[in-house]
């Protein structure tokens, strides 16, 4: 079946901001769809609030709004734009469930709009628990003993008296499960039931028979309108059921089933894509009993889904892109296998390698958090690695998660007993596969540590054999076999020196780079033409053969992607390196991205012009080079993590495109950066470097409090604190020195100003600000999790003057060629800069869409020889358009237990949105409500607030009084606000452990937000909190700086509605 | 297995060496060697009669993981010549796995395997050069002119009398309605099972039955099997095919069985360049207009513009490569597809096929 006839203009909406389980998975499958729809001649509409995606980008769409992504923007946007289709499955559970909603009241039908994708009864099917048990049922396909309720009853009953205990609550219509769990007695069921029924928007939960211990199987399936089906991949998780998928290691394919249970459960895979009719990519998750052929059917996405994403890399085969051709009307069959060229998308991918997927956690940021897994999410990214063998795909993944590991050995493990490790095995956290590691190599038995961890044995024998390996690397001299049976399973030169206690120079080794194979969907079946590769320890270089053959005598240049998605180095860096790639090509070069990250734009097989998917450590980086002899190289778009390769590449004679390594070096090293400051005449606040906690408090009592402190080289404001006394500063050190932190701890003096950002492109000779940004927090929170406004709003002309002129002195004294971020505090009318980044930075994507100045194809450019003037740009701060744009942080906190949501100089903000608009006020509200922010008209606010903002919660308080909210506060805040005629309801502590306590106002509704401010924070026992974690659980906005309350209030007061403000086409800016 | 090995070779028909280490049984083979793309059925594919005289390389790189066990056989034992990996797995992990991993099968049988080799490299000469003679073998100082010479001359040969059964065998299954003559070439004792599910009692021929032997059993319907080697070396085979078609019985082809029967009807077959095996093939039924995903395994194909109008017409064509994948008789009650509708290894998505096959016998000659 060819394009349908009746389609010529579609919208598509995306997911939204970057939160743990919806993330930049859906910018992968958001773009492959725009493309896909703009190649077939469509006009594509596209809604996505997210400014960092490249869905959002001007090549993608003809129509873009950077809108909030809520069921009365798009409505608008259709009476606007006015479609005649909606593709509902490719942003994510946010695209889908606006989807339905719009079809379900009847809007699409009176306004002539078709869904494409899924129809409602689909989505009806697999959503709801109990449609999709009928379903299941229906087809006789097995389904977990479960029932479907809407009160706590029913759910205590149907567990005590009717399936017995553990059971796992998955609440209906979350993301990622949030909301869910194990609950193992009466009592956990009571806590985590009350919980996900109101965490679920239509108060359902499932409560279910926990059968841990089973395995988890997803197959990825394809389905076109004529019923052609296909699966395309399965995979295994390494954790047994009970885990998150998004949380477990996953391989692909499943490698511990027989033909008869990989059919059997294939099978029922297309059995359930049929029996749904999804027109499209499906996800079907099973359980399966490890003693016998009983199975379950877990779950169903009918959309494409992180499962998909990953199953696209892991074989070549790109599932966005076909179901999206399915949805407007060709069927499997027609559609070409763009990999080979000679295949159709109706064949299922075979691959002659491994891939293994490992999550990335944020728990080396959030340091009090539970790192335990279960049935909600808390990755926010995840990197892939391909191998020929599980464990040399498992060594690859261990480097490329960035986690400071070269090896599974994990350094705080090897202090424990064997009777500690032992017990640990039992713990289902984010350590476990590293604990079973260590278990191993203490000569802990495979079954022994099946029986604790119910992981399967093939796993555990697969990394016994890398113990193994280990174990007779490190006896006796290293040998030339023992080196190249090391590197078969991907070790690195540097770490098989590590375990066999002497270099490789000393034992004789013949050193060996990796050479590259393809991954082109057919195990070597048919020719590809698409370079897809991944490193191995073979004798044949696939890749040199292909660069050889494909000769253009073109220049070629390597972009290094950023790796795993965390927080504070997310999507942004990699639509900066998508577009350095896009710009590349433009001016006719060879485009080559090495990266990880199976979410990403960036590692799309037709992207650049080869993509080589394999971690980005040194001697990685080493065998890529010698194999592709690149003119250039470019590290400035990847993040900290291509950033941090700078040196090396240098050293081995890699031509660094851009700012040298040096520069990078002097904005990074402390002294060196300090020389540079005074050599320009640029002040920065006071500071000093410390190793110990004796040095750190004699600092911080020169300087005064407070004080800023964070160790050398971070990313994101990790482990950076402000301290106002004595005591915290103690407990930073501990914590730091427990850490084993070999970087000196640099402290601060912390100026309370007003914090200013500015994105700069620079050719050595002239400079361009797109634009300056100014945070509505003061200093002390974090950039990324601060309110962004472009332009500024509260900066004087001298100010500005002053910023412009120190970014000018900065970015030539660095000489930086390309992109330069710098941050400054105002104090005082005072300039200070804070720090320079000299490479791109998160708020690229959205100044530049903004602003219109493409910043990251310009800078490309730069580097490639160009200067501003040869690009006709004009220099100095560029002219400010009509529009004001506000980004708006979006955070993660209900799937992240235990993380204090006081936000301070760590970054804690896993996404962001953004609203444009004529005025700043209407820019922020936008930007608010796309952050999910409510605006009430009347309720109650409840304040807690430190002592030094006590003098200025009063006009916030009498505002929200004026408004007719009904204030609230503890004792402290409670008569502060009465002195100064607030009508106020006082609260206890909850350690006060007297009513009217926080804890049940909290509980009790009728708090609308709470605004608490604390002197310190992060322990979960302390009392702010556990106040701040209730709102979280109660999904009450809490706003922990005085300024974002202050904007919060300003935008009640304007008493708008979405339908008061303009929705903005960016593709007209 | 991190020092516990000796080394094993193969030696290409152009000369290609290969140094990997030596798995299962012990010594020297030529064979012809073909990859399987099948990512599971290992076991499937090493008791499948069709690979006799072939050495097979597996092109995903983790065979054993799962072992080996006692039902999944698809003949009585293993013919395959001999066999390649990339790894084997020492420790398999599965409820069915008992002690026998793909090692201890392989000496069981005789095979001769080779293990840690790039197999990606192997597959893509196969490919680009065409299906290859081969050795493998574990003795390090071979002369090489001298196995070349030795490896060239060798040929699969007539295969089909070494696999097929000798005498008739009868499988009946309760409340039978059906009595099917499954002619054996090789058959896949899945073949048998997805008859006898159907209420067919199934009793399995020689190779060489004669029209006259099958004429007296009166069956209701004809199995042809699958099977090794060129289909133009069965002369007696077709030529009995081609007496049996005016007696108009049902008949139902499977692989070699389907290239049989069309030269019976006068079609031609050819040998592929590196054939079609493994679990992923597409193959659209152009009467349905559907794609079915399907377990393959075959070296040649029956020219599709070869089959006399008289005869019948394609039925089945690979999405792929557009080559013959099924026939529908026009001139007998007969239809045959080139790929394995039975499974085993491989997707079940065309076991419809036995379904039309039981309502072909219905509609022809009913219930008995």
């Amino acid at each position: 079946m060819p394009l349908r006839e009746d389609i010529k203009k579609v919208l598509v909406i995306g997911s939204g901001p970057i939160v743990i389980g919806q993330a930049a998975e859906f910018d992968y499958a958001g773009a492959q769809a725009c493309r896909a729809l703009k190649q077939e001649g469509l006009e594509v509409v596209l809604v996505n609030s997210n400014p960092a995606t490249i869905m959002t980008d001007k090549h993608m769409a003809d129509h873009i709004y950077i809108e909030p992504l809520t069921l009365d923007c798009v409505k608008r946007i259709i009476k606007i734009e006015k479609p005649d289709s909606i593709l509902s499955t490719l942003g994510g559970q946010t695209g889908l469930t606006l989807s339905m909603q719009l079809a379900e009241e009847g809007f699409l039908a009176e306004n002539g709009v078709k869904l494409l994708g899924a129809n409602p009864e689909t989505i009806h099917k697999a959503e709801d628990r109990q449609a999709f048990k009928d379903t299941m049922e229906a087809i006789g396909e097995p389904v977990i003993p479960s029932k479907v309720v809407e009160t706590l009853e029913d759910a205590m009953d149907f567990a005590d008296n009717v399936i017995g205990y553990p059971v796992i609550v998955r609440p209906a219509f979350t993301l990622g499960g949030t909301g869910g769990g194990i609950a193992n007695d009466s009592d956990e069921l009571h806590e985590i039931a009350t919980n996900g029924l109101r965490l679920s928007p239509i108060h359902q939960i499932l409560v279910e028979k926990c059968i841990s211990g089973w395995k988890e199987i997803e197959f990825e399936v394809i389905r076109d309108a004529k019923g052609n089906v296909i699966t395309v991949c399965s995979m295994e998780n390494f954790d047994p059921v009970g885990v998150h998928t998004g949380d477990s290691i996953v391989v692909a394919p499943a490698v511990t089933l027989a033909d008869k249970e990989y059919q059997m459960l294939r099978t029922a895979a297309l059995n359930i894509i049929q029996a749904l009719k999804v027109e499209g990519g499906c996800n079907c998750q099973f359980a399966l009993n490890p003693d016998s052929f009983e199975y379950a059917v877990i779950e169903v996405n009918p959309r494409v889904s992180r499962s998909s994403a990953l199953a696209s890399k892991a074989t070549g085969y790109p599932i966005a892109k076909v179901a999206t051709r399915i949805a407007i009307g060709y069927s499997l069959d027609e559609i070409v296998n763009q990999v080979t060229g000679k295949t159709y998308a109706c064949f299922e991918p075979a691959l002659d390698y491994i891939v293994v997927k490992f999550p990335k956690w944020p728990f080396d940021k959030f340091v009090y958090a539970k790192k335990t897994l279960g049935t909600q999410m808390k990755a926010t990214g995840e990197i892939m690695a391909i191998g020929t063998s599980f464990e040399a795909a498992m060594m690859k993944a261990v480097r490329s998660i960035e986690l400071g590991l070269d090896t599974m050995s994990k350094p705080e493990f090897a202090k424990l007993t064997d009777a500690e490790v032992g017990q640990k095995l039992s713990d289902i956290d984010t350590d476990r596969s590293f604990c079973v590691f260590e278990a191993l190599k203490r000569g802990i038995d495979v079954n022994t540590i099946h029986d604790i961890t119910k992981i399967d044995k093939w796993f555990i024998s697969k990394l016994k054999n890398l113990a193994d390996l280990e174990a007779w690397l490190a006896d006796g001299a290293l040998t030339q076999e023992k080196y190249d049976t090391a590197k078969k399973y991907c070790y690195l030169d540097k770490s098989i020196e590590k375990i066999a206690c002497q270099t490789l120079e000393e034992a004789g080794i013949k050193r060996r780079k990796a050479v590259y194979k393809m991954v082109d969907t057919c195990a070597a079946e048919f020719a590809a033409e698409t370079p897809y590769f991944y490193s191995t320890y073979d004798d044949e270089n696939e890749a040199e053969e292909f660069i050889k053959e494909h000769d253009t005598g073109r220049k070629k240049v390597i972009v290094f992607g950023s790796g795993p998605i965390r927080i504070g180095q997310g999507i942004e860096f990699d639509y900066c390196s998508v577009h350095c790639v896009w710009a590349l090509k433009e001016m006719g070069y060879e485009t080559v991205i090495c990266n990880n990250n199976p979410e990403t734009v960036s590692t799309d097989f037709d992207t650049g012009d080869r993509l080589y998917f394999d971690p980005l450590t040194f001697e990685d980086v080493d065998s890529l080079i010698a194999t592709e002899k690149p003119d250039g190289v470019v590290v400035q778009f990847g993040g900290q993590t291509a950033i941090k390769l700078t040196k090396h590449l240098q050293d081995i004679g890699a031509n660094i495109l851009g700012t040298s390594a040096e520069s990078i070096d002097a904005a990074e090293d402390r002294e060196l950066f300090d020389e540079l400051l005074e050599k320009c005449g640029i002040p920065r606040p006071k500071g000093h470097t410390v190793f110990t906690t004796e040095e750190a408090l004699a600092s911080a009592n020169q300087l005064g409090y407070p004080v800023l402190l964070r160790p050398s080289y971070v990313l994101g404001g990790q482990n950076m604190i402000i301290a106002h006394c004595d005591s915290d500063v103690s407990e930073y050190m501990e914590i730091i020195t427990s850490h084993k932190l070999e970087n000196p701890v640099l402290i601060d003096k912390y100026l309370m100003g007003t914090e200013v950002e500015v994105d700069a492109i620079c050719d050595g000779t002239d400079f361009l600000i797109p634009g300056i940004m100014e945070h509505i927090e003061r200093a002390g929170v974090h950039s990324g999790d601060s309110i962004s406004v472009y332009p500024a709003q509260t900066l004087t002309e001298r100010v500005k003057r002053v910023i412009v002129a120190y970014t000018e002195r900065l970015a030539k004294a660095l000489n930086v060629i390309g992109l330069v971020n710098i941050q400054y505090v105002v104090y005082n009318n005072e300039v200070y800069v804070i720090e320079v980044n000299p490479r791109s930075s998160r708020t690229v994507p959205y100044i530049s869409k903004v602003t219109g100045v493409q910043m990251v194809d310009i800078a490309t450019k730069i580097m490639m020889g160009h200067s501003l003037k040869e690009q006709g740009l004009p220099t100095g701060l560029f002219p400010v358009g009509n529009y004001v744009a506000v980004k708006v942080p979006v955070f993660s906190f209900e799937k992240l237990h235990d993380v204090d949501t006081q936000l301070g100089p760590e970054m804690k903000s896993t996404g962001e949105c953004l609203g444009i608009a004529h005025s700043f006020e209407a820019a922020l509200f936008k930007g608010l409500i796309a952050a999910g922010f409510k605006m009430y008209d009347k309720g109650g606010v409840l304040f807690s607030v430190r002592n030094e903002d006590k003098p200025e919660i009063i006009e916030i308080a009498s505002r929200f009084e004026q408004l007719g909210f009904d204030i609230y506060a503890t004792s402290g805040t409670a008569s502060t606000l009465i002195r100064n005629m607030i009508a106020t309801n006082f609260t206890y502590r909850v350690s006060e452990n007297q009513e009217p306590n926080i804890m049940t106002l909290l509980e009790s509704g009728v708090i609308n937000y709470v605004i608490s401010t604390s002197e310190t924070g992060r322990s979960p026992a302390r009392d702010s909190v556990k106040m701040r974690r209730k709102a979280v659980e109660r999904s009450i906005a809490c706003l922990t700086s005085v300024d974002t309350a202050e904007a919060l209030v300003k935008c009640i007061e304007m008493k708008k509605s979405i339908d008061d403000v303009e929705m903005v086409d960016i593709t007209k800016i | 297995m991190l020092t516990d090995y000796k080394k094993a070779y193969l030696i290409l028909a152009d000369g290609t060496v290969f140094e990997g280490k030596s798995f299962g049984a012990e010594g020297s083979v030529i064979g012809e060697i073909v990859f399987t793309t099948a990512m599971v059925g290992y076991q499937e594919t090493l008791t499948d009669p069709s690979y006799c005289g072939q050495i097979v390389t597996q092109t995903f790189p983790l065979i054993g993981n799962y072992g080996i066990n006692d039902e999944d056989y698809e003949s009585g034992g293993s013919v395959v010549s001999g066999y390649i990996v990339r790894e084997w797995c020492e420790e398999p992990s599965n409820f069915r796995f008992r002690h026998t991993t793909v090692n201890d099968f392989l000496k069981q049988y005789g095979i001769i395997g080779l293990y840690d080799i790039d197999t990606r490299r192997l597959t893509r000469i196969i490919r680009e050069s065409g299906v290859m003679n081969g050795m493998i073998t574990n003795i390090p100082d071979f002369d090489k002119e001298r196995c070349l010479a030795d490896i060239r001359a060798y040929s699969v040969g007539s295969v089909v009398p070494k696999v097929s059964v000798k005498t008739p065998e009868e499988y009946k299954t309760d409340g039978a309605k059906y009595k099917v003559a499954l002619i054996d070439y090789g058959y896949k004792h899945n073949i048998r099972r997805e008859l006898l599910k159907r209420g067919c009692d199934v009793t399995v021929f020689p190779y060489n039955v004669t029209a006259d032997e099958i004429r007296a059993f009166k069956p209701d319907g004809i199995m042809l099997s699958n099977g090794p080697g060129d289909p133009a070396d069965n002369t007696a085979s077709i030529a009995t095919l081609r007496e049996l078609i005016p007696d108009k019985i049902p008949t139902f082809g499977i692989c070699l069985g389907h290239q049989l029967l069309a030269l019976a009807n006068g079609a031609s077959t050819v040998k592929m360049k590196y054939g079609h095996r493994g679990g992923n093939q597409p193959v659209t039924d152009l009467e349905l207009d559907r794609t079915f995903i399907t377990s393959q395994n075959h070296g040649y194909a029956v020219v599709a513009d070869s089959i006399p109008e008289s005869a019948g017409k394609l039925s089945h064509v690979n999405a792929n490569d557009k080559t013959c994948e099924g026939v529908r008789y026009t001139n007998a009650p007969a239809f045959t597809v080139q790929f394995h509708p039975e499974a085993c290894g491989g997707p079940h998505d065309t076991a419809y096929l036995f379904d039309e096959f039981i309502e072909l016998m219905q509609k022809e000659g009913g219930e008995r």
